[in-house]
C-alpha cells in the first residue's frame, strides 16, 4: 500500500518506539494503541505505555510474491510475534534465513527500514524483530 | 430473534473466470435477467436492489456502483443499495435483502453480487485484495493476503497436526466438484501432488491452495412467501441469517486459529432456523485458500475444533458424505469474484435443494452459506430449506 506522510507521522510514536496503551481498568495492554478498551468500552482508563520490544513467534510465513516497495526483499519472513507484556503484532523477522525461523523461538525488536516508496519516494522505518540475542542492547 | 420467511425464487449466474469482453455492468445484466427470467418475474415487480461489490473502486476505478447496475438494467427509480464487507460483501447483501422482505418494507427484491477483476494487473489485485487487511498494522509492514491465510495455516498445523496434504485435499476435492459445474472458472481435476508441487506463494501455501482471480456476477431474487406464491410453487425458503464481526487485524485475534466470527454468525444463524450442524446435507463455505475451508467447517460445528483437516481427508465433505462441502467446486475452482461470492452460495445451495445442480447433484433438504471477509473481520451465514 501506499501511505501519505500524515497517516506516517500520525503514528510514529508506536512505529519507531513500540508505544502502546494500557487500560488502568482490566490492566490488558494494547498495540497499537486504541482509544477505547474493547473489554471496558466506557470504563476504559487508558495511559501510553512503552512496550518492551521482546516476544516469541507465535506463527510465520515466508513471502514469496512480494507487494510494491518489497520486491527487492523477497523471500522475507513475515510474523505474528506474541509481545512478552501480551499484545501480538504482525512484524518481518531478520537476521535470519528462512529454515531456521520456527514457532516458539524467542525474538527481539530492532529499528529498520520498512520500505520504499518509488525511485523517489519517502522511505519509511519501523520496528522489525529478529532472533533475541542475550548480549546486544535493543535498538527500538 | 425470530424472523419472517424469505423465499428465494429466482437465480441467476454469468460464467465465472476471465471474462475479456463483458464489462462490470454488462455482468450483472446478464446474471440479473437470469435470476428475473427463473423467478418468473417482470422488473416492474422489483421493490429493490442490494448489490454486494467489494472494490469497484479501484479494480475498475468505479464507485457508486449501485447506480451504474441499476441504471444499466433498467430497473431505475428503484431504490440500488450497494454493501461492502470485502470478501463478504455478497453474503452481506443478501443478508440486507433478507431484512428489507422480512421486516415488510419490500415485497420483492433483486440481491447481485458483482466483481470485475481483470481488467488491472495481477499485482493491482493482489494490492487491492489486502485491504481486507488493516492497512497500517498489517499491510503497511509487507503482509500479503495470502500471507495472512499462511500465518493461519502454519499455526493450524502446529496446535492440532494438520498436515500439508490435508490442505491439499481441499483443493483437490474442490476441484472435481467444479468439474461438474458449467460455470465453475477450473474445470479440471488437481492431485494432492500437484497442489504440494505447484508454486509457493506464502510458506506453507502454495498456489493451488489459493482462489483466483475471477470476473463474475450472481443474482438471486428474494420475496415474501406470500408474493412468492404468484410465481412459483416450489421456493426454497432463507430461514436464518447470522452475522458477526471480529478483529480486522488477525493478531488482534484471541485465537488465530479459530474463526470466532464464523462461530457467532453461524450459533445466530442456527438458533434463528431452529437447526443445528447435524441439519445441514450440503454447504457453500468460505475456501478463499483451503485453511479457510478448515476454520469453516470447524466454526459451522460439522466437525470439532482443530479437526477440519482429516475430516477432509477422510472425506466427510465431499459428495455424498457425511456433509457435502462446496459442492460448486468452491471459491477455490468456481472462481472468486469476491463481491459475487457470497451471492454465489446462495445460487449454488437454491439449486441443490430443488435438484437442479446436475451432475453434481446430492441428496439435501437443509442447505447452509458462509461468507468471510477478510481474514475473519466479517462472517455471513444463512440457512436454507424446502
Ligand atoms: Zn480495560
Amino acid at each position: 500500500m501506499t501511505m501519505g506522510a500524515p497517516r506516517f507521522w500520525r503514528k510514529t510514536q508506536s512505529r519507531y518506539n513500540l508505544y502502546g496503551v494500557k487500560c488502568k481498568s482490566c490492566n490488558a495492554t494494547y498495540f497499537p494503541p486504541r482509544k477505547i478498551c474493547p473489554s471496558c468500552r466506557r470504563a476504559s482508563k487508558l495511559e501510553d505505555v512503552k512496550l518492551t520490544p521482546k516476544g516469541e513467534v507465535l506463527t510465520y510465513t515466508v513471502i514469496r510474491s512480494a507487494p510494491e516497495g518489497f520486491e527487492r526483499q523477497t523471500p522475507y519472513i513475515m510474523a505474528i510475534v506474541k509481545l512478552d507484556e501480551g499484545p501480538m503484532v504482525t512484524t518481518q523477522i531478520v537476521d535470519c534465513e528462512p529454515d531456521e525461523v520456527e514457532i516458539g523461538m524467542a525474538v527481539e525488536g530492532v529499528f529498520r527500514k520498512i520500505r520504499e516508496s518509488g525511485k523517489d519516494g519517502p522511505i519509511y522505518y519501523g520496528f522489525k524483530f529478529r532472533p533475541a540475542r542475550a548480549d546486544k542492547d535493543l535498538a527500538v | 430473534m425470530k424472523m419472517n420467511k424469505v423465499a428465494v425464487i429466482g437465480v441467476g449466474l454469468t460464467k465465472f473466470g476471465e471474462l475479456w469482453d463483458q464489462s462490470f455492468s454488462d455482468l450483472f445484466v446478464e446474471a440479473g435477467a437470469n435470476a428475473i427470467v427463473d423467478a418468473g418475474i417482470d422488473g416492474k415487480d422489483i421493490d429493490a436492489i442490494y448489490l454486494g461489490n467489494m472494490s469497484g473502486g479501484r479494480f475498475i476505478e468505479q464507485e457508486h456502483m449501485a447506480s451504474l447496475i441499476s441504471d444499466q438494467a433498467g430497473l431505475n427509480p428503484a431504490p440500488a443499495t450497494r454493501i461492502e464487507a470485502a470478501c463478504a460483501s455478497g453474503g452481506l447483501a443478501v443478508r440486507q435483502g433478507v431484512i428489507a422482505v422480512a421486516s415488510g418494507m419490500h415485497d420483492v427484491v433483486v440481491v447481485g453480487g458483482v466483481e470485475k477483476m481483470t481488467d488491472i494487473t495481477s499485482e493491482r489485485v493482489t494490492q487491492t485484495l489486502i485491504t481486507a487487511a488493516d492497512q497500517e498494522w498489517e499491510a503497511f509492514l509487507g503482509m500479503t493476503f495470502p500471507g495472512v491465510y499462511a500465518l493461519i495455516a502454519r499455526r493450524h498445523m502446529h496446535e492440532f497436526g494438520t498436515t500439508r496434504e490435508q490442505l491439499a485435499a481441499v483443493s483437490v476435492k474442490n476441484h472435481a466438484n467444479a468439474k461438474d459445474n458449467p460455470h465453475a472458472q477450473f474445470r479440471f481435476d488437481v492431485t494432492v501432488e500437484q497442489v504440494l508441487g505447484s508454486t509457493m506463494v506464502a510458506d506453507p501455501l502454495t498456489l493451488l491452495d489459493c482462489s483466483p482471480i475471477t470476473d463474475g456476477a450472481a443474482c438471486i431474487v428474494l420475496a415474501s412467501p406470500e408474493k412468492a406464491k404468484e410465481f412459483t410453487d416450489s421456493p426454497v425458503y432463507i430461514t436464518g441469517a447470522g452475522q458477526a464481526t471480529s478483529t480486522i487485524a488477525l493478531h488482534d485475534r484471541e485465537r488465530i486459529t479459530v474463526s470466532d466470527a464464523t462461530i457467532n454468525a453461524a450459533k445466530a444463524a442456527y438458533k434463528m432456523a431452529g437447526k443445528g450442524p447435524e441439519d445441514i446435507d450440503v454447504a457453500e463455505v468460505h475456501d478463499c485458500f483451503t485453511i479457510a475451508e478448515l476454520l469453516a467447517i470447524e466454526g459451522l460445528g460439522f466437525c470439532e475444533i482443530g479437526e477440519g483437516g482429516p475430516f477432509t481427508e477422510e472425506g466427510s465433505t465431499a459428495r455424498g458424505g457425511k456433509i457435502s462441502v462446496n459442492t460448486s467446486g468452491g471459491l477455490k475452482a468456481k472462481g472468486h469474484p469476491v463481491g459475487a461470492t457470497g451471492v454465489a452460495q446462495v445460487v449454488e445451495v437454491v439449486l441443490q435443494l430443488r435438484g437442479e445442480a446436475g451432475k453434481r447433484q446430492v441428496d439435501a433438504d437443509v442447505g447452509l452459506t458462509h461468507n468471510v471477509g477478510g481474514s475473519g473481520g466479517t462472517a455471513a451465514v444463512h440457512i436454507l430449506e424446502k
